[in-house]
């Protein structure tokens, strides 16, 4: 391992570990208290839970019967978020419905429960929701309105990061990975970390680190010996419709269950979720059966669920914190925990885990608080009255952004690469261009992940292949990497579909498959042709 | 309104205009078998224009030269996969009858022989196949000589690199060249090989591409280019460019739809009605049914229903691309007779975890079951009906995909369904 101080990473104030939602947060915290950090993860951007949740700012409704704590935490954020950073939110309001078969005593609770954590709640009509809603099922009986909306956690994420960047010259390292740490003197001096695409081994130093591993932040915190950080994962799946199926936001009224939740998302739908607990971390994937039962749960609401669309299937692992108890995992507190680790005997290093999207914000602002003390920087923290820029490289995650812009330029010239989501080989440049973490390594998923690109009805079978032709055109690609990246993320995009793989998209597949291995052999690359 | 309805009586009806379909329509019409043909838009749209044999035996790590030898060794291995259900000969005779048919109507193909050809694929891969269009043969022959050559692409043409073509092959074809030039009379935006193929069917943008093809070529004795060279005659377009130049020029395919895929396709419908097949093209059968009589297809265009009667039929409607097999979420099902379908447990095992996992996914070995005459098992185990037979990748127990085997079991298959059919004819006449 180095010990020799590496360019690329001069020493810093503060290393976080982690590029969610949670770790972006944090960068931009400290940034708006003048402190300069590093952020690293091991892939890139929301390639975590910030990646693969549902979209949903809570109102905090949800846990009114199980976490009113918690729900009171997600109407403050909702009501903050909606305010500073509306860019990146679709405020579709929310609605709690219940039908035939839900508990009836549950439905009348609501009310009283939502009033207590001060989240407006008003009931209407059933006629007047399925008005709002005409996909809603003929046997409801009950309806609310809450505020709930939806987020886009990407834009977020790459928002805060352009943010850090401006404020405070703070820099993202993607693909680089936390091994282990030097201690010494009841401090951490250096983290030592290997670039997953080099290979190489670095080492980073700092005075403060911050854990924001999500649900690895006990398997980073065990790197620095500390054991006081302890999760159980539960596992989540969700599913996206190839249309959007309702307006609005929409909840099953009954204590949380799988297959409640239905969020828009752009042009799309999220149904979900399941909750299963699981030990690993590691290979996580949507099975029938979960996907399945999504499905028959949200079709009971919504019964064009059943014979939807779909067009992918994704699972993530919620971290809880393990508070003892028997509560099962869905009544267990959705509220975040910081760890000093002064029990562990380090002063310089903390863990922030636990909560939601919707409370990202909160959870950053307390890390960056503790944070901030110990380096002697007194400044208060302001992202609750800062907005967040709204980024004009970044916009290319929102929905229907990319077609309104190309059809605004009006430039024929500027031919599109992904044809489901409109996105145009200028701003692929754009999105190349403004990305100087990715550098030379930018790759078809790096692209993908800034953007709407492979996340429409081909789900990136077909704008794989042209962003890859692109990337060869404009000199990126010189030799064979460009394809073996396009077989990444093809397989990477695969994972997502595998469970969801019948009717049309079963059709659809087979074409892809034909292409990309009958044709272009993506099956047999390195082999001898 | 019974009157309204338009009645065909034939001896046989193909169900499927994909390459099986066609093939079968072309053996049956060389046997002077009283033929009708329907079926929608098929894969065959899609095709490269590539005919596959066998190109990757299972699970190995080089592609195979020998075709024939691999058929043995497939022979040993596995007793069900359909080209082990028909004999070398019979597979010989198959491809020749085809491709000559092929070469007849306007598109020749190099002759089907002992070896496999490398074929070159738009990413500057290279695919094993059996039998290439004349128009793409000087590629793989310019390839194995690495003779001096410079790729061609066009501005706005999407899904062709060239290069992106030269970044991958490279390593085997030193010195290669990627040039990019205006297709004439092209404006700015996309364009497409549909219709820069059509063009070229016209002199003045043969002598304008010529010349840019000129002025682009450098040092370079050949030059390949995406397939646009012309839609119904692109023999003679390739002949007149290759004057017009003086240089050796290839094809090579593109991303659907690709130019070789509609030419096959044209051809078939024209060259068939031609010599007396009844050809309904982008037409579904609803239904199928067999009585003493022999078959009723039951189906229906914009003019009202249609019905065919037949003594045999070959059913030819591919996987699920096409419809003739449907992925419902609890199992998969043969739509139009509700053939049993062989296939993996639950959806659960239908794919691997990996995507390009170079053994291929158990849902591709899915299909339906036939006995030695390529007449399909009914539930009971035994023929479904004496005067139905299959051909294509409907047929189970192979992976067209990975073994890049597409063309061949189609064509095969349709040889061999096609024989019977003559078989079951003659029987009844006699
Ligand atoms: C299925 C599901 C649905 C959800 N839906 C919602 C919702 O609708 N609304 C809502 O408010 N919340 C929702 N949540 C919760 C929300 O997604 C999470 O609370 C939030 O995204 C957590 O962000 P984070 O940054 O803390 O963790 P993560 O986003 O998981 O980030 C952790 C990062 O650490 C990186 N990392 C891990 N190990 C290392 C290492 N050794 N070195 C370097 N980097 C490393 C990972 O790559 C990852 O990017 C949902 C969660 C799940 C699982
Ligand atoms: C992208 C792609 C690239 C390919 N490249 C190659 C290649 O390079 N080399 C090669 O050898 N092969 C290639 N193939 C494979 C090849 O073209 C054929 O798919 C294969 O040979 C199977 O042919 P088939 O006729 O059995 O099925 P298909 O071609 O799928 O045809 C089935 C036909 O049945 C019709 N049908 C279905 N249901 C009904 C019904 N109820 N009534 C009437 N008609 C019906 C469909 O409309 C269709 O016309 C490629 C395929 C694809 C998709």
């Amino acid at each position: 391992m180095t010990s020799a101080q590496d360019a690329a990473f001069p020493e810093t104030e503060v290393l976080i570990i982690g590029g969610g939602v949670t770790g972006t947060g944090i960068m931009r915290d400290l940034a708006l208290r003048g402190i300069r950090s590093i952020l690293i993860d091991r892939h890139d951007l929301c390639a975590g839970a910030s990646g693969g949740n549902h979209g949903l700012l809570h109102s905090g409704a949800r846990y009114v019967s199980t976490d009113p704590h918690s729900a009171r935490e997600c109407m403050e954020e909702n009501e903050l978020l909606k305010r500073l950073a509306p860019q990146c939110i679709e405020d579709t309001g929310g609605l709690f419905v219940a039908v035939a078969g839900d508990a009836p005593d549950f439905a009348g609770q609501f009310a009283g429960l939502c009033e207590r954590a001060g989240i407006p709640c008003e009931e209407i009509a059933v006629g007047q929701a399925r008005r709002l809603e005409p996909a809603l099922s003929d046997k409801l009986f009950k309806a609310y309105r809450v505020p709930d909306a939806a987020i886009d956690p990407f834009r977020l994420a790459l928002e805060n990061v352009n943010h850090s960047r401006a404020l405070a010259g703070s820099v993202y390292h993607p693909h680089v990975e936390i091994l282990g740490f030097d201690m010494a003197g009841g401090e951490i001096r250096a983290a030592h970390c290997r670039d997953n695409r080099s290979g190489r081994l670095l080492a980073i130093h700092a005075r403060q680190f911050v854990n924001a591993g999500g649900a690895w932040a006990m398997n980073i915190a065990r790197l620095a010996g500390c054991d006081d950080v302890r999760l159980l994962y539960s596992k989540g799946t969700l599913l996206v419709s190839n249309d959007r199926i309702a307006r609005h936001v929409v909840n099953r009224l009954r204590p949380p269950d799988d297959g409640d939740i239905l969020v828009p998302g752009g042009t799309v739908s999220l149904l979900g979720t399941t909750s299963t607990r699981v030990d690993d971390l590691d290979n996580i994937g949507p099975t029938a059966a979960e996907v399945d039962r999504n499905i028959r749960e949200g079709a009971a609401m919504i019964p064009a669920l059943a014979g939807a669309r779909y067009i992918r299937a994704f699972s993530r692992v919620r971290p809880l914190l393990q508070g003892g108890g028997t509560a099962e995992d869905r009544a267990v507190s959705r509220g975040f925990a910081l760890s000093d680790h002064l029990s562990q005997g380090l002063a310089n290093f903390c863990t922030i885990t636990g909560g939601k999207l919707t409370t990202f914000r909160r959870m950053a602002e307390s890390a960056s608080d503790l944070v901030a003390r110990r380096l002697g920087n007194h400044r208060p923290g302001t992202t609750a009255s800062v907005p967040l820029p709204d980024d004009e490289t970044s916009r290319w995650t929102e929905p229907g952004a990319a077609p309104r812009r190309w059809v605004r330029a009006g430039d024929a010239g500027d031919t599109i690469l992904c044809e489901c989501e409109m996105v145009s080989r200028s701003a692929v440049n754009q999105i190349v261009e403004h990305a100087p973490e990715i550098g030379e390594e930018m790759s078809i998923e790096a692209i993908a992940m800034r953007s709407r690109a492979g996340k429409g009805t081909c789900q990136g079978s077909f704008c794989g292949i042209r962003i890859c032709s692109h990337l060869y055109d404009t000199g990126h690609y010189r030799d064979a990497t460009g394809l073996a990246h396009l077989r990444d993320f093809l397989d990477e995009r695969f994972k997502g579909q595998r469970s969801i793989l019948w009717g049309q998209q079963a059709a659809q597949m087979e074409l892809a498959e034909a292409l990309h291995c009958g044709l272009l052999g993506l099956d047999s690359l390195e082999q001898d042709g | 309104m019974k009157e309204d309805r338009r009645q065909f009586t034939v001896q046989l009806a193909v169900i499927g205009t994909g390459m099986a379909g066609f093939a079968a329509a072309v053996f049956a019409l060389n046997r002077n078998i009283v033929t009708a043909l329907t079926g929608n838009t098929g894969a065959l749209a899609y095709t490269t224009g590539y005919l596959d044999l066998l190109g990757w035996p299972d699970g190995a790590a080089s592609s195979i030269k020998d075709p024939w030898q691999a058929l043995d060794e497939l022979r040993k291995a596995s007793a069900h996969h359909p080209l082990v259900r028909i004999s070398a000969d019979d597979i010989r005779r198959a491809f020749a009858e085809f491709a000559a048919f092929l070469g007849e109507h306007g598109i020749a193909y190099t002759v089907p022989g002992e070896r496999n050809v490398t074929a070159l694929t738009p990413a500057g891969t290279v695919k094993p196949t059996f039998c290439v269009p004349a128009t793409m043969a000087a590629g793989p022959k310019a390839l194995a000589a690495k003779r001096p050559c410079a790729i061609v692409d066009f501005e706005g043409l999407m899904g062709f690199s060239a290069r992106e073509f030269v970044a991958n092959i490279g390593d085997r074809w030193p010195g290669l060249a990627a040039r990019r030039i205006s297709f004439p009379d092209a404006g700015r935006g996309e364009i497409y090989p549909e219709v820069m193929a059509r063009s070229l069917e016209l002199a003045v943008t043969r002598e304008k591409l010529a010349a840019a093809l000129k002025a682009a070529a450098g040092d370079a004795e050949v030059i390949g280019l995406p397939a646009i060279l012309g839609m119904h005659r692109p023999d003679h377009v390739l002949a007149e460019m290759q004057r017009l130049t003086g240089l050796d020029l290839f094809e090579i395919p593109t991303m659907p739809p690709s130019v070789p895929g509609v030419r096959l396709r044209e051809l078939f419908e024209q060259a068939l009605p031609g010599r007396g097949v009844t050809l309904i093209p982008q037409r579904k059968v609803a239904a199928l049914r067999f009585d003493e009589a022999g078959a009723t297809l039951d189906l229906s265009d914009n003019f009202g229903p249609i019905r065919i009667l037949a003594q045999a039929v070959i059913l030819a409607t591919g996987r699920f691309l096409s419809g003739g097999l449907e992925a419902r979420p609890a199992a998969i099902r043969e739509p139009l007779l509700d053939l049993p379908v062989t296939q993996p447990a639950g959806r659960g095992d239908w794919y691997r975890e990996r995507y390009t996992d170079a053994r291929g996914h158990p849902i591709h070995r899915a299909g339906i079951e036939t006995d030695a005459a390529f007449r399909p098992l009914g539930r009971d185990g035994r023929a479904y009906d004496d005067r139905l037979h299959a051909a294509g990748v409907i047929l189970a127990h192979q992976d067209w995909i990975r073994s890049r085997s597409g063309a061949g079991i189609a064509i095969a298959s349709a040889y061999r369904a096609v024989q019977e059919v003559e078989r079951t004819l003659s029987r009844g006449r006699g």
